[in-house]
């Protein structure tokens, strides 16, 4: 290794639902992309595709019309990224990716003009946009109140089906619960990924199907933990319906779920497919900006390192947890470009006494500031490269947490970010 | 409710006060505003004094440090690790505060061998290599928890009673006596009436409001310190700096842990505090100069408690020189004497077991009861109760039994739900109920790098299957739970902590919506 330069037009940076997203819009564009980040990142997503949950963040205002939201939020919060994209942008975006998720066998179901409400493991209520399909009926089922029968498996940890129902006592009378032995397992706690692998196999379904039947009762739905299955959900789901001639429905698990490992699975499969050139579970570790304008960039990890020379960057390396800002006593950097990170002036300021204060901690909105074309500026709005883009939670002035607004945010931000890299290589050839 | 003795506090010297008291034939009720520990008895080092740190400063608290130091470890080895410690000076330490020190040692005949600097950091290793003096001295770790706790079975199994989350909110006093006190339970609101022959306020940082409900004066002082607890374990001893006491200056190992301290601020109220980011800044800095890992090392937790002092005459500019010698007050005596009302304060875990042991002399005279107290002679009995606030002692029995049906709750300091299940039966033994907060408190889950991130909502869910919640709080519960941890984690939230704190909240606020729901 090492010797070995790779050159392209586009080189992605990360492999979160950014980064995955500009990936796919850029070879959708026929740009000569190359894509650098660890996978994992991903992983961690729940799977729910949401667009705008919260607004006011700090009312804890559950939105029922996203897009309504979105018009208040742009005049509300002038700098939040979301007052930088247009519904027609964002509409296009999501659009694509849920279209590339249900082309791959993993199709999505949104009501398009305003939010679903799910239940989490917990026995709290999410409003979400888009959501699985495994869980479409699941939102259904809660806003008919519909008599269920929510099934949960010994040995697997942080789902109890008594938790929900006893929870959701008021909200959802007809909700009741049974524990069943999840079959052919080894001794030990279940992991929700071994469960979903397990799925696969219809021998496992029927033999689940013959376990919940006896329990149906006047249930008029059947709610699973998410382990239908990892890659042929559609088969599956269809089976243990037709199995227990009721429809059926996953609720979340505990991160890192297996709705985060189908999406996973999606994009490492399918993007290679589509034209991206992957170098994933590598990380930049460094990057220059050569005389000619490109950039040079140094790929790999431990065992090596390669170069790689591309005319534009997108940069979509994620927060802390995906290392693509990091924070020490003194205060917050970005890690590969040293880019300025718009932050709170001192550490006192970053969080909150309290985890759960209304108003989101501040740190939470740290991060880049970006031009219209989003392209970061420095602390006077000055353009700092013309072909380096930034994309996804990385973004300052949003806190995705609270506002519900991850998975739309990243992917219209993508979107918008690629469309300007294209331009931009229009305007240069 | 009827009972010969009225304790108000379960810190280590109400619970201890209730052994001592039930050793010699008087039974008592503990009331506890919130949970064994909350206050200071929790929120400290959990160093047990050798005393030298008082030579100079308080040779009186130094003696009784001193004594009590050699009582515990015959009496309670079982909550104390014979670490040992050193006290040590860098370059710019005052050098004749070093002499008066050696000198002072000898004075109250309290051990300290100087030590060679080449085998100071041969002994401990994490030192800095600049150190300039050190002296070897028989400072040993105690764990609060266990100490309260078994103190608490034992009295629990002689005819004591303990009242969790109960609050006293009134005394009706008669003719100079107390008749009732009127207590709130903090989690139904219900009133329920106690009467007591004596009543001892043995409230800590509160005792100054305890006594005013029964119309009598203590003027407290409330000086926060705030700790910091490391990943790792930096060092076998006690590490003290030679010098007269000041922030980050005592590095105390527990298990597997090692915590810094202390701080020290006046504040208001003991009610409501934090350890502050300022506070940590200042106790890395310092602290760095005598064991330099302090500067990268990776803390876990921060926690503080309000040291109980009672204003003396005496002006002291820093309230870590106001005497650390602890006040018993007989309400009996004075201008507006309550015959029946007693008050013990101030003090510090070294001393606790005398402090209930005087205490119980002043009870018993005032009962006329004629049994002496025999803490000094018996040995604590180490109940089960207790066990699992050690670390590594779920890791070491999971990993002895060996049960896979028996899964880990809590990942990071392994803990299996047999724990939580002993925990829930030991919670219940102490007439509570159980939650994630309590066991929390009675273990180690979440105090790992996690911080509760995953073992929460496991361990809820946890209990759920059991049975042992079943009613429509859960999140409430994990509310509180993660509330509490967060506590310890926002002022150290940098670097890889940071990155956990992210994910935590991506998990609980942004797929559970616990912040809104």
């Amino acid at each position: 290794m090492g010797s070995n330069k790779l050159s392209c037009d586009l080189l992605i940076i990360g492999a979160g639902m950014a980064g995955n997203a500009a990936a796919l819009f850029a070879v959708e564009h026929g740009i000569d992309t190359i894509q650098a980040g660890q996978t994992s990142e991903i992983g961690f997503a729940s799977g729910l595709i949401d667009l705008l949950g919260v607004h006011p963040a700090a009312e804890g205002k559950v939105l029922h019309d996203p897009w309504q939201g979105i018009a208040q939020l742009r005049q509300d919060e002038p700098l939040h990224p979301y007052a930088k994209l247009s519904n027609e942008v964002i509409r296009a975006a999501l659009e694509k990716i849920l279209k590339f998720f249900g082309q791959n066998g993993y199709p999505y179901e949104a009501a398009l003009e305003k939010n679903t409400l799910i239940l989490t493991p917990t026995g709290t209520i999410k409003p979400t946009y888009a959501v699985p399909h495994t869980m479409a009926h699941g939102a259904r089922a809660l806003a008919a109140k519909t008599p269920c029968l929510l099934v949960d498996f010994k040995r697997l940890r942080g789902f109890s089906g008594r938790q929900i129902v006893l929870s959701l006592t008021a909200r959802w009378p007809n909700l009741r619960t049974t524990r069943l032995r999840f079959p052919e397992q080894p001794e030990g706690e279940l992991y929700p990924e071994r469960m979903a692998r397990a799925m696969e196999s219809s021998e496992v379904r029927a033999q689940i199907i013959a376990a919940i039947k006896p329990h149906l009762g006047d249930a008029r739905a059947v709610a699973l933990p998410a382990v239908m299955g990892v890659y042929h959900t559609v088969q599956i789901l269809k089976e243990l319906q037709q199995g227990l001639g009721v429809p059926v429905f996953e609720i979340p698990t505990m991160l890192p779920a297996v709705t985060g490992l189908r999406l996973q699975e999606i994009f490492e499969q399918h993007l290679p497919a589509a034209g991206v050139r992957s170098l994933r579970q590598q990380r930049v570790l460094a990057a220059v900006r050569q005389g000619d304008g490109r950039w040079a960039l140094t790929v790999g990890d431990e065992t090596g390192a390669q170069q790689v020379i591309a005319r534009a960057v997108v940069l979509c390396s994620g927060r802390f947890f995906g290392k693509g800002l990091h924070a020490d006593r003194q205060g917050i950097r970005e890690t590969i470009f040293n880019l300025p990170v718009v932050q709170p002036a001192d550490r006192a300021a970053w969080h909150h006494k309290d985890l759960l204060h209304t108003g989101g901690h501040p740190i939470n909105r740290a991060g880049l500031a970006v031009d219209q074309q989003f392209r970061p500026v420095d602390g006077h709005g000055r353009l700092i490269h013309a072909n380096l883009f930034a994309a996804g939670s990385i973004l300052a002035y949003q806190d995705w947490v609270r506002q519900k607004c991850g998975s739309g945010l990243a992917i219209a931000s993508a979107y918008a970010a690629v469309e300007e890299v294209k331009r931009s290589f229009k305007f240069k050839v | 409710m009827q009972t010969q003795v009225l304790i108000i506090g379960a810190g280590v010297t109400g619970t201890g006060l209730a052994r001592d008291l039930a050793m010699r034939g008087v039974t008592s009720i503990v009331v506890e505003k919130q949970d064994i520990n909350a206050g200071a008895s929790g929120g400290n080092h959990g160093l047990l004094h050798s005393g030298a740190r008082y030579v100079v400063s308080d040779p009186s608290s130094a003696l009784e440090c001193s004594r009590e130091n050699q009582i515990l470890k015959q009496m309670a080895p079982h909550c104390i690790e014979s670490t040992g410690g050193l006290f040590v000076a860098i370059p710019g330490d005052d050098e004749q505060y070093i002499t008066g020190f050696a000198e002072a040692c000898g004075r109250c005949r309290i051990p300290a061998r100087p030590v060679d600097l080449k085998d100071a950091l041969e002994m401990e290793p994490s030192l800095s290599p600049r150190i300039i003096a050190a002296f070897a001295v028989e400072d040993a770790t105690i764990d609060p928890f266990k100490l309260s706790l078994d103190n608490m079975a034992y009295a629990q199994q002689h005819g004591a009673r303990l009242l969790r989350h109960s609050c006293v909110v009134g005394v009706d006093s008669c003719n100079g006596c107390i008749q009732r006190v009127r207590v709130r339970d903090n989690l139904t609101g219900q009133i329920s009436v106690i009467e007591a022959e004596v009543v001892v306020n043995a409230a800590g940082a509160w005792a100054g409001v305890v006594a005013a409900l029964a119309g009598a004066n203590i003027p407290m002082r409330y000086s926060k310190g705030t700790l910091l607890v490391t990943q790792q374990r930096l060092a076998q001893r006690v590490i003290n700096r030679l010098r007269l006491a000041a922030s980050g200056d005592i590095l105390v190992p527990a298990g597997t842990v090692s915590i810094l301290g202390t701080s020290s601020e006046r504040v208001d109220s003991p009610d409501v505090i934090y350890p502050e980011i300022h506070e940590v800044d200042a106790m890395i800095d310092d602290g760095r100069t005598m064991v330099p890992a302090l500067a990268d090392t990776r803390y876990i937790r921060a926690y503080c408690g309000v040291r109980p002092l009672v204003a003396g005459s005496g002006q002291a500019q820093d309230d870590r020189a106001v005497s650390r010698g602890f006040v018993l007050i007989d309400h009996g005596e004075g201008p507006a004497p309550i015959a029946n009302f007693i008050s013990i304060t101030g003090g510090k875990l070294t001393t606790y077991r005398l402090m209930a042991e005087k205490t119980a002399d002043l009870v018993c005279a005032k009962l006329g009861v004629k049994a002496a107290g025999r803490t000094r002679t018996e040995p604590l009995a180490n109940t089960t109760d207790a066990r699992w606030t050690q670390p590594g002692l779920a890791p070491d029995m999971w990993l002895q039994k060996h049960d896979l049906k028996d899964i880990l709750l809590c990942e990071c300091e392994m803990v299996p739900q047999s724990v939580a299940d002993d925990l829930v039966a030991s919670i219940r033994r102490q007439g509570g109920r159980p939650s994630l907060k309590a066991i929390g408190l009675r273990s180690r889950i979440g105090k790992g790098p996690c911080q509760g991130t995953f073992c929460s909502l496991r361990l809820a869910a946890h209990l759920y299957n059991r049975g042992h919640l079943a009613d429509p709080n859960g999140v409430e519960e994990l509310r509180a739970f993660l509330r509490e941890r967060w506590r310890g984690q926002q002022p150290l939230l940098w670097d890889t902590a940071l990155a956990q704190a992210e994910l935590l909240e991506a998990m609980h606020c942004g797929l559970f919506c616990l912040e809104i729901e």
